[in-house]
Formats: C-alpha cells, sequence, structure tokens
C-alpha cells in the first residue's frame, strides 16, 4: 500500500505541497477542498470582479493536470479529524484515512463585533464565495464603503471603482499604511488612492453598520452617516482553526507547528495562513500570511512530508502589492520608521520612488522599497544577502532594472543624490 | 440610485460620460456612411461620401479616445469579459459574420463593393494616378482600422513606452510601407512592391513567375527580388537572432499591426490550452511545409521548362494560394478576431512565424525574463496573450520564456500586477534558466531513485523545454 497523504485545503500552500510531494515521492495525494473543485489564484479573485478575467483563467493548472499527476481532488467540507484512527470526517461524505496529514485551512477575514456586521452586503474578500457576495451585492448601488486600509481594502476600492460604483474608504491610521509603509511612500499611495476618485477618510474608524434587511449606512467615529449598500470589511485575515480545535490540535492565533511545520499531533501537519510558529526567528513573523509564504511553506513541508525534513527558511524578506496603478515591491528590512543608525536613500519622481535604507557604520545595504518601479528579485536579494555597500548599490542600481524596455531609468537620479548626501 | 447605473448596462467597466456617447454617434455615422455608400451612394459623390464617413469616424474615435485620456493612465481590462463584443458574447459572433462577409465579397464576390470601390476612386487617383479597384478599398479599409485603432492603442498604453513605439512603428510601416510606397510605385508605372512583407508570407514574391514579372518590368524590379532575397535570406535571420521575432511580427508586418491594433480588443480570446498548442505546431510548420514544398516545385519546374513536372507544380501554388492566402490567413484570419483572439494567422498559419519561430527559439538572444518567485499566479498574463502562450505556467516557476510563437508584443510584461515578466535581449548564457520558484539554495535534494523510474516527473504539459526535466530532479 502505498502511504496517503492528505491535504485539507487546495489554496496555494496546500497545492505547493501536492505538486512537490508528488515530484519527489509516489505517495498517494488527496486534496480536500469545500471552496472550489480545483485551484485557483486568490491573488485574482479581484481581476475576476473587474472583467480582466473569468474564474477559468484563474486555474493556474488545465484541469487535466490533476489526473495527469495522480493528485486525487475532493470537493467536501472537513468536519473533524480523529486523529487516534488517523481519518478525516467529511460533512455528507465519506471517512477518509490518512497516513500523514497537512491543513492548510488558509484564513478567515476578520471581524469586530460591530454592530450591523452581519447583516447581507457587509462582508470580507477571502474567497470565491465572497465574490459571489459581492457581486450580487453590489448590483446598482450608489455607493460602496471599504473599511481597513490594508492591502485587500486598497483592491476592494478599486474593484468598486472599476466597476463605475462611487467609493468611501475608511482608514484608521492617519496616512495609508503608515504602520508599514514610510512616510513618503504612504503619501504617495494616498495621493493615488485620491487621484481615482476614492473619498478616502484618514484617522476614520467604523464605529457601526445601519439597516435592517441589508446594509443601508455607515457611522464613523467621527459622527459621520455615510449612506451606502455594500461594507467591505477588510480589517485583516486570521488562520481558519476551527477544525484544528475540533480535533484536539494544539492552536493560539493559529495552528502551533515548528520549523517542520508539525503539529502538536504526530503525523498531522500545517502551513500556509493558518499555521502559527510556536517561536520568534523561524519566519519573518510568527504567522505569515502572504502568498509567497504560502507557497514557500507548501514547499518546505512537501519535503518533510516525504521523509527528507528540512527547516522552514524564509531568506531575504520581500513581498509586492499593487495601488491601482502604483506597483509596489519591498525586498529586505525597510520599516515605517528606519531605528537610530539606519541610513535611507529616498529617490522619487512621477508617482516612483526608490528608497534604499542602509547601516550607516557599516554602509551594507538592509532594505528597499520602490514604488512604480520595477527591480530584479535575485540581484535585490544578492545585495542585502551578502551585504553590498550603499555605494555600491547606489552606482550600479540600473543592475536591478527590470522596467519595461525603454522606459527612462532612475539610476543618474539616485547617483547623483548619493554624490550630493 | 447612482446615476450611472442605467448606464452600465453598456459599459460595465466604468461610467459612461455623454462625450463617449458623442463619440459613439459620430463613429456610427462614419460606419452607416460606408453602408450608404455601399448601396450606390458611392457613385454618385465619391469625394463627398468618402470626405463624410471618414471624417465622421475619425472624429467620432477621438472624441472616445479623448475620454479614454482623461482617466488615469494604467492598466485598464475593466469590463472585458462582461460586454458581448469582446467575451464572444451575440455581439461578438455579429462582428466576426462581418469581418468573415467582408472577405468573402473582396475576395469572389467583388461586384458587390462596386460603390464603395468608387468611393475610393478620389483617393486612388490622388496616389496612385488611377481608378480603384477591389484591392485598394481593401489596403484603404485596412490602413484606416490599423491608424484609428492604433491611435487607441497609443492613448490606452500611454504609460508603457514600449507599448508606444511599438504601435507607432506598425502605424507607420502600414501607412507608408503597405499603402502609400506601393502606390507611388505604380503611379511611376513600377511594379506594385510591398517592401515589409517577404517570402513566405508574400509567398509569391520568390516564385519564378514573380521573379520574371518584376526583373522584366524594370530596373527598380531587380533591387524588388534583390531586397526580398536578402530580407528572407540575410536580415531576417539577423534581426531575429538580436531581438526575437518581435522585430518584424509586432513591429512591422501588416498583418501583426492589423492584430496588434484592431485586434487588441479581442487578444484574451487566444485558447491558452496545451490541445491548441499542440494544434498551432503542427499546423504552422505544416503550413511552412507547404510553401517550401511549392516553392521549390515551382523553381524545378520552371528550370526544367515543365518538362517533368507538367501541371503538378501549378496545382499546389494555386491551392497554396487558395487554402492559404485567401481563406486561412484573411476570411479566418481577420473574420475571427472576435472568437479565437487577433493572432489566428499568425499562430496556426503563418509560414513567416513559423521560421522566425524556429530561429528565435534557437538563434536568438531574445527570452521573457521571469522575475524570481514574485509571480502570484493571477494569470493577467496567460490571458492576455494573443498567441494563446500559458505565460503564467513559466512565471509561476520562475523560468524564462522562450518559446517559438512569442511574437514579443510585451502585453504579459504590461499587465503583469507584480512586475514578474520583462522581455530582454540577452546572452545565449544563461538564456533557458529552469525553474527557480522560491529560491535556489533552499532545497536541493536527490530524488528517489524507483519513483523516478515510476513516471515522468513534472507533467508533460509544455514540454516543448526539454530542459525542465532535469533541473526538475537535482533541485
Amino acid at each position: 500500500m502505498k502511504r496517503h497523504i492528505v491535504i485539507v485545503g487546495n489554496g496555494v500552500t496546500g497545492v505547493t505541497a501536492a505538486r512537490f510531494i508528488r515530484k519527489l515521492s509516489a505517495s498517494q495525494i488527496t486534496v480536500i477542498s469545500s471552496e472550489t473543485d480545483h485551484f485557483y489564484a486568490r491573488t485574482a479573485l479581484m481581476y475576476i470582479y473587474m472583467g480582466h478575467m473569468r474564474y477559468r483563467e484563474t486555474k493556474p493548472y488545465e484541469d487535466h493536470f490533476w489526473t495527469q499527476n495522480g493528485i486525487g481532488l475532493v470537493r467536501g467540507y472537513v468536519t473533524h479529524v480523529d486523529t487516534a484512527r488517523k481519518v478525516l470526517h467529511i460533512a455528507d461524505g465519506p471517512e477518509i484515512a490518512y497516513d500523514s496529514l497537512l491543513l492548510a485551512t488558509g484564513s478567515q477575514s476578520s471581524k469586530f463585533g460591530w454592530p450591523g456586521q452581519n447583516l447581507p452586503g457587509v462582508q470580507g474578500l477571502y474567497g470565491i464565495p465572497d465574490l459571489v457576495l459581492m457581486e450580487r451585492y453590489t448590483r446598482n448601488i450608489s455607493r460602496g464603503v471599504v473599511v481597513g486600509g490594508g492591502l485587500i481594502g486598497v483592491e476592494m476600492a478599486e474593484m468598486l471603482h472599476a466597476r463605475g460604483i462611487p467609493v468611501t474608504f475608511l482608514v484608521r491610521e492617519d496616512s495609508y499604511m503608515d504602520y508599514l509603509l514610510p512616510q513618503k511612500e504612504s503619501r504617495m499611495i494616498n495621493e493615488e488612492i485620491c487621484r481615482h476618485d476614492i473619498d478616502l477618510r484618514l484617522a476614520t474608524e467604523l464605529k457601526a453598520v445601519k439597516g435592517t434587511t441589508r446594509a443601508e449606512a455607515v457611522v464613523t467615529s467621527t459622527g459621520d452617516e455615510i449612506v451606502c449598500q455594500f461594507v467591505g470589511l477588510t480589517v485583516g485575515v486570521h488562520p481558519n482553526i476551527g477544525l484544528a480545535q475540533a480535533s484536539g490540535i494544539a492552536t493560539r492565533r493559529g495552528i502551533l507547528v515548528n520549523e517542520y511545520f508539525e503539529t502538536s499531533v504526530p503525523d498531522v501537519y500545517a502551513a500556509g495562513d493558518c499555521a502559527e510558529f510556536n517561536r520568534d526567528g523561524i519566519g519573518s513573523r510568527r504567522v505569515e500570511q502572504l502568498w509567497y509564504t504560502g507557497r514557500a511553506h507548501g514547499k518546505t513541508v512537501a519535503f518533510t512530508l516525504c521523509g527528507m525534513p528540512r527547516p522552514y527558511r524564509r531568506g531575504v524578506f520581500f513581498n509586492s502589492a499593487k495601488f491601482f496603478t502604483i506597483e509596489y515591491q519591498t525586498y529586505g528590512d525597510v520599516p515605517a520608521e528606519p531605528p537610530g543608525g539606519i541610513g535611507t536613500l529616498c529617490v522619487t519622481g512621477n508617482r516612483k520612488l526608490l528608497r534604499i535604507n542602509f547601516d550607516r557604520q557599516s554602509g551594507r545595504v538592509t532594505g528597499i522599497n520602490v514604488l512604480g518601479l520595477r527591480l530584479r528579485q535575485d540581484v535585490c536579494e544578492a545585495w542585502i544577502q551578502g551585504g553590498a555597500k550603499i555605494e555600491d548599490v547606489a552606482h550600479q542600481v540600473n543592475r536591478a532594472r527590470f522596467d519595461t524596455e525603454f522606459d527612462p531609468s532612475f539610476a543618474r537620479k539616485v547617483q547623483r543624490m548619493f554624490t550630493q548626501a | 440610485m447612482n446615476k450611472n447605473s442605467s448606464l452600465q448596462l453598456i459599459v460595465p467597466g466604468g461610467p459612461f460620460s455623454r462625450l463617449q456617447l458623442l463619440g459613439g454617434i459620430f463613429i456610427a455615422v462614419g460606419l452607416l456612411g460606408f453602408l450608404v455608400t455601399a448601396f450606390g451612394a458611392g457613385s454618385v459623390l465619391p469625394a463627398v461620401t468618402l470626405s463624410v464617413s471618414v471624417g465622421a469616424l475619425t472624429f467620432g474615435s477621438a472624441l472616445v479616445f479623448w475620454r479614454m485620456a482623461q482617466k488615469p493612465a494604467g492598466v485598464d481590462n475593466n469590463g472585458i469579459w462582461f460586454s458581448g463584443a469582446t467575451a464572444r458574447g451575440m455581439a461578438g459572433w455579429i462582428l466576426a459574420i462581418v469581418f468573415t462577409g467582408f472577405y468573402v465579397v473582396l475576395y469572389w464576390m467583388p461586384q458587390y463593393l462596386e460603390h464603395l470601390i468608387r468611393m475610393s476612386d478620389p483617393l486612388s487617383w490622388l496616389m496612385r494616378g488611377e481608378a480603384a479597384d477591389q484591392w485598394f478599398l481593401y489596403g484603404f479599409f485596412y490602413t484606416l482600422a490599423v491608424l484609428i485603432m492604433g491611435a487607441r492603442m497609443l492613448v490606452k498604453y500611454r504609460d508603457n513606452r514600449y507599448q508606444v513605439l511599438r504601435t507607432i512603428s506598425v502605424m507607420f510601416f502600414q501607412l507608408g510601407f503597405a499603402f502609400i510606397l506601393p502606390g507611388l510605385l505604380r503611379m511611376f508605372n513600377q511594379p506594385e512592391f510591398y517592401f515589409s512583407y517577404f517570402w513566405p508570407l508574400k509567398y509569391d514574391y520568390l516564385w519564378p513567375g514573380s521573379v520574371s514579372n518584376f526583373t522584366d518590368a524594370s530596373r527598380l524590379g531587380f533591387f524588388m527580388v534583390f531586397w526580398g532575397v536578402a530580407m528572407t535570406i540575410i536580415v531576417t535571420p539577423i534581426l531575429t537572432y538580436f531581438f526575437g521575432k518581435r522585430w518584424y511580427c509586432s513591429w512591422v508586418c501588416g498583418c501583426g499591426g492589423l492584430a496588434e491594433t484592431a485586434g487588441d480588443p479581442f487578444r484574451h480570446l487566444s485558447d491558452k490550452s496545451l490541445f491548441a498548442w499542440k494544434i498551432e505546431r503542427w499546423m504552422v510548420h505544416g503550413v511552412l511545409v507547404f510553401v517550401t514544398v511549392t516553392t521549390g516545385l515551382l523553381w524545378v519546374n520552371s528550370a526544367l521548362e515543365g518538362s517533368i513536372l507538367g501541371g503538378l507544380s501549378q496545382t499546389f501554388s494555386v491551392t497554396y494560394g487558395f487554402f492559404i492566402g485567401l481563406i486561412f490567413s484573411g476570411v479566418i484570419g481577420v473574420g475571427f478576431y472576435p472568437i479565437m483572439g487577433s493572432r489566428v494567422w499568425c499562430r496556426f498559419g503563418c509560414p513567416m512565424a513559423a521560421i522566425l519561430g524556429l530561429l528565435q527559439k534557437y538563434f536568438s538572444r531574445f527570452r521573457i525574463t521571469t522575475n524570481g518567485g514574485q509571480c502570484i499566479s493571477c494569470g493577467n498574463c496567460s490571458t492576455y496573450c494573443e498567441m494563446g502562450i500559458d505565460v503564467r505556467w513559466y512565471a509561476q516557476r520562475g523560468q524564462n520564456i522562450i518559446r517559438a510563437s512569442c511574437v514579443g508584443c510585451g502585453m504579459c510584461a504590461a499587465v503583469c500586477p507584480r512586475g514578474v515578466l520583462r522581455l530582454e535581449n540577452g546572452s545565449m548564457a544563461g538564456r533557458y534558466n529552469g525553474p527557480v520558484l522560491i529560491h535556489h539554495d533552499d532545497v536541493s535534494v536527490q530524488v528517489d531513485a524507483d519513483w523516478k523510474a515510476q513516471r515522468p516527473l513534472m507533467p508533460p504539459a509544455q514540454e516543448d523545454l526539454p530542459i525542465l526535466t532535469d533541473r526538475d530532479v537535482t533541485w
């Protein structure tokens, strides 16, 4: 009998794990999902709503891929894991026995107990069911309100805007994402949001959603009442740990795992958004909820599941996003406020920005931010990992350029700025 | 109620302004002008119907594009899959029937175009010193489409310099090399010649019949033959080595020019499946073999003065001209834009693309570089690839894209929301980089020997790249 590896969740973590397990072993693989029959790119949800793509375009693999690679797909909702007998219970379905189990159950949108938060027309945006609801509740409406100044919030604002729906965007902070972005970056995004006719309200929180049968208005912390028929709650996500809790697997914020993604129960692993490392220093934080980390978790845990255990290493941090038309990339460590001893070189242009942080004493580059520019990941990574000196980086910035051909180069500006500084 | 909500039915992508509506009315007037012309008005007042129709069409388009330019620059594909015209809805099928019908009439029933041809007489006299025929009319409409829709491209992609330059280039080559210059040549009693088309796309340029026609005609005819041979044999491989096939397919070629301008609203309709790719490879290389054999037979026959092959080469050339030259490149190539995307001909039929593709794959510095592990698998790149390449397949593995069919339009890089893709001409070393996905160094293990024996490692899908398998095993 082949070993049976069962994966709960067909998001990027579960599917990456399945793919690498298939590359590394002949085990039987089953991926269970209650959301969709096939893996789709969650990152593309917004594009479906905006009409750039249909659901089928968001599927990274053709449907025949799974049978061709011997990866079994099961559509169903796992209610409980009997870890003693090593079987899964599926709602209205058969029991499934496993030898090894990977929980990759992802996240859930957070809600903070606001009055009216469960009214129809009030929702987060995490998966296909949310998209279906959003489609239904944004038909012929006069205004949508988006609550929460994170990456999903700005996506939701763009989605509604693309459909010609006026948007009010409530952001708790004094400037968009100023807890992560340095001031210049944050302000540039504020301007970009406003440039697209979004009613951006900074330092404003949600107090309550009003309505009887569905959302009709929101009340803000500044006392304003905004008439709207749709409220997008994008105040963050939290690990989806219901299944683990129901099955006696140790959890805190997420499902507790070590650097090999082992949970408190033998032969049960957890990875991706739903996992929480049991100590600092494994990932960039205890709970990592990015597309890139989900993929990296999935790949790493696959080796462990195939009997070649290796600890998770995040490597040089990187992330990316797009705020309306402005692309954003970040490498290494670029905090909102540079700590003492960290210098920063920042060049800006028309909706473009390049920031290089460096250690004042050693001159080593510690982090890079770009807005409206594209950089090469491998070059940036090598700089940060190899401790490249700021003067070298400033003079060789073109080596990292990844902009479209013929785009004007930023390099001279950087060099001039560096020589002046 | 939102004041725009009722109009959202027309343009799901956003508010529909009065200006756009006005532009639409002018465009409709222009098209109506052509219709009225076709049913008789053209012969009565050709100069008036021509200038009114073209004027209204141009002015209306300008209004619509001006409105587009008011919005912040950036990729805007909002609502493309919601609009019937661009998502194979009723309007799309009607468009396909109209386009296809136009080609059928043009090729086989030109008498029905008589009034439209007469409408273009004034322009033809001006440009060529002779009355118009159906091919002049066709060239006129073709050029008009490239220019107007080219202007739309310039507005839509105004923040992307590669797209802007490329669009200006195809507009220039269509207007200058494929419309004005051939007309001027006729005015000066020279053979009509398109300096921007070469064998095997313009297959008869190297057929014995045309060659002798050119050389008999004038000394310039000799140069034309020389030009054709030199472009096919010398210039094409050199330029393709340095820049990839894009130097021709998306910067110069007229077929490509129409696809990149008038075809832009339909680019996402190309089939991305592995199945389509399999068909494509057989078909496009099959056509290349066909045209090569036909050309060879014609020359053998010509050398032997018809003594052995008799009518065989003639049969080949007529068959090729009918099925490939007319039906495939014209009727299907353009007629199917709203159904199969803008590059049906280029992808499945063009023998020039086949040659350029082979050169591009094996003897070229061109590649689309993938930016490490930045891909979020969203699928915009694959969706908007007019050649039906599943770009995401490579991008999400962190692998460079080196595909024979890629025409280098650069749209995958333009629509990518994470800056993952870049068109580059680099050194041949490291061109095939193999998959990276996340990091090279974090994992390097040996695969179970028995597993390796049991089944292929990664799906044979996209097996075009032989380098995949062994790289995959060892990292």
